[in-house]
């Protein structure tokens, strides 16, 4: 984008997704991620922010998709032939949409599986693990307890300390905010710009709830069925009078009554 | 009294047997989601060659790692030729692809090794040996070899209980059975993990095909033992290490106490379908066996 002197730590450049060889997902997608940055994908459902996720990540082959077109550059190197394991070892870590964590283990051994890539000795690895029980401290509380019984918040913290544990510097964090209360959305990406701040870590955040999105982040995309239509830094994209009213909800100032609205849909003036 | 414990020691420990088999069958069904019918012929398998290297004059001990490590070349090869081509497919498909390894590892474990029946001695005890007099004030008879193979199986499920709670692996493993996705995302490579399953199968196959063979003589008929499995993990559920255990120590006894003492009245041969019409009546009441997994579900 603006600053070319510096090569974003993650370059995704116009890149394609296909589902079972026929279904087009994306259709051209592109962004960058600055070292060090939070950036917010935006969009509604099925606008395609997970795929573009798990394409980074190379979850996607497990569900029958490919990435067809385009190139998707960590550190300046092609990454999108890697598989999962060795893009965690290299840094970029996922926390799926729904949080996914393992159920039958216990949160702390959730915790630890996501070191299973490092070869470190244990005390390494017990270090971070107080690293993650200082940025989460109910974490520790719960830390015996299984991971299906504890609440939604919590669980995301587990996969949010889970990815941590790989020691990332990119972390791809799937709609932290879903089936969660505002309070604990807000916790929860106060925990993430904090650690962005404290500990270096950028994250590339697909959410729906663009208010707080856009609210933490630096810079966001908005993607609208497999297109980036919108880019820009985090302020200028939360004046923008269309994001406003199509993404946060709020007209152009004036109360509307029902039935106006009922018949007056601006339009998108990206569309046009 | 001396009488009815005698039949039930004898039964606990022909279960146990059962569980040995049925345990392979766990370990791949908790990781993998793949209900592996090649259980049986990789109990075969690994008996043929077991015997077979110890018939050329390889001592027990050698023939038993040499053994292992041929199971964990299968295992591997089995990851490499089949399971990988059929990532995330039906699992009726994966089901079938293991019915095939099936009939592939019946038929060339005897192609290398022959299809007669092996005589598998190595030194294992083969007589009964009295037990409890004093405490009965009558005699029990106890095979030795069943007591030898309750010994092993019980080493086996620790050894691996401890593999499984305590080890990184072991964590590894339990993960995948959790949430491929997930584990994917962290880095836990799924291809890496189903191998050394399948490997872990292999040599508790090995355990299973030594004591059964010692029992019975190595020969086909050891790849129907697994067909006893059957009921066994649906009595345990599918997806439990002691489910299997116990359930096999169930249809043991049950089949052996049903035999004699129910055989006079109904007729004989109870031993042969005890185990499945008390798998149909779990079915029926408990279809998740006893301990089937607890579907944990947050609302």
């Amino acid at each position: 984008m603006s600053d070319v002197e510096t090569a974003p730590l993650l370059q995704i450049n116009n890149i394609e997704v296909i589902y079972d060889h026929v279904i087009l997902v994306l259709k051209g997608v592109s962004l960058d991620v600055p070292e060090g940055g939070i950036v917010a994908l935006l969009g509604a459902n099925g606008a395609g922010k997970t795929t573009t996720m798990k394409a980074i990540s190379n979850l996607l082959k497990a569900e029958r998709g490919d990435v067809t077109k385009g190139s998707i550059l960590f550190r300046g190197e092609e990454v999108h032939n890697l598989s999962p394991d060795v893009l965690v070892k290299r840094g970029v870590v996922q926390v799926m949409e729904g949080r996914h964590c393992f159920e039958h283990l216990t949160v702390e051994e959730n915790l630890l599986t996501g070191a299973y890539t490092r070869k470190e000795g244990g005390r390494k690895i017990n270090q971070d693990l107080e690293m993650v029980y200082s940025y989460f401290p109910r974490l520790r509380e719960r830390r015996s307890s299984l991971a299906g019984y504890v609440s939604g918040g919590e669980q995301q913290m587990v996969a949010i300390g889970r990815a941590l544990m790989a020691q990332p510097s990119l972390i791809l964090l799937d709609e932290p905010s879903m089936g969660l209360a505002p309070q604990l959305v807000e916790e929860i990406f106060g925990i993430v710009s904090k650690l962005n701040k404290e500990r270096n870590v950028s994250f590339l955040v697909a959410e729906q709830n663009a208010a707080v999105a856009l609210r933490y982040a630096d810079a966001g995309y908005i993607l609208e069925n497999g297109r980036v239509v919108m880019e820009g830094d985090a302020k200028s994209l939360s004046e923008n009078e269309d994001v406003k009213e199509f993404y946060l909800g709020v007209g152009s100032g004036d109360r509307v009554s029902f039935r106006d609205t009922k018949h007056y849909r601006r339009r998108k003036r990206w569309l046009a | 009294m001396a009488f009815f414990l005698e039949v039930l020691t004898g039964g606990l420990l022909t279960g146990v047997l059962y569980s040995l088999v049925a345990l392979g069958f766990v370990l791949i069904f908790k990781a993998s989601g793949v209900f592996n019918f090649a259980q049986g012929a990789m109990v075969l398998f690994a008996a043929l060659f077991f015997v077979g290297f110890i018939d050329l004059g390889v001592p027990v001990v050698l023939s038993a790692i040499l053994t292992i490590a041929v199971m964990i070349l299968l295992a591997y090869l089995i990851e490499r030729l089949v399971l990988s081509h059929l990532v995330n497919q039906e699992a009726i498909s994966l089901f079938m692809a293991t019915i095939g390894i099936s009939y592939f590892l019946d038929g060339f474990g005897q192609t290398i090794w022959g299809s007669d029946i092996r005589r598998l001695d190595i030194g294992l005890p083969q007589d009964a040996f009295v037990f409890g007099a004093s405490v009965l004030g009558d005699d029990i008879f106890v095979n030795e070899l069943d007591v030898v193979a309750a010994v092993v199986a019980g080493a086996l499920v620790a050894v691996l209980a401890v593999f499984f709670s305590k080890t990184k692996i072991g964590r590894a493993l339990r993960a995948v059975a959790d949430d491929h996705q997930a584990a994917m995302s962290v880095g836990i490579p799924l291809r890496s993990i189903w191998m050394i399953v399948w490997a872990v199968a292999g040599i508790v196959g090995l355990v299973a095909g030594i004591m059964w063979g010692a029992k019975l003589g190595v020969q086909f008929s050891l790849s129907l033992v697994a067909l006893k499995a059957l009921p066994v993990l649906i009595l345990g559920g599918f997806t439990s290490v002691p489910g299997a255990i116990v359930g096999g120590l169930m249809i043991g006894a049950g089949e052996k106490l049903a035999e004699v003492y129910l055989g006079p009245v109904i007729g004989g041969a109870i031993e042969d379908w005890f185990a499945y019409m008390l798998a149909m009546i779990f079915l029926l009441f408990r279809p998740q066996g006893l301990f089937g997994e607890k579907i944990i579900e947050r609302i």
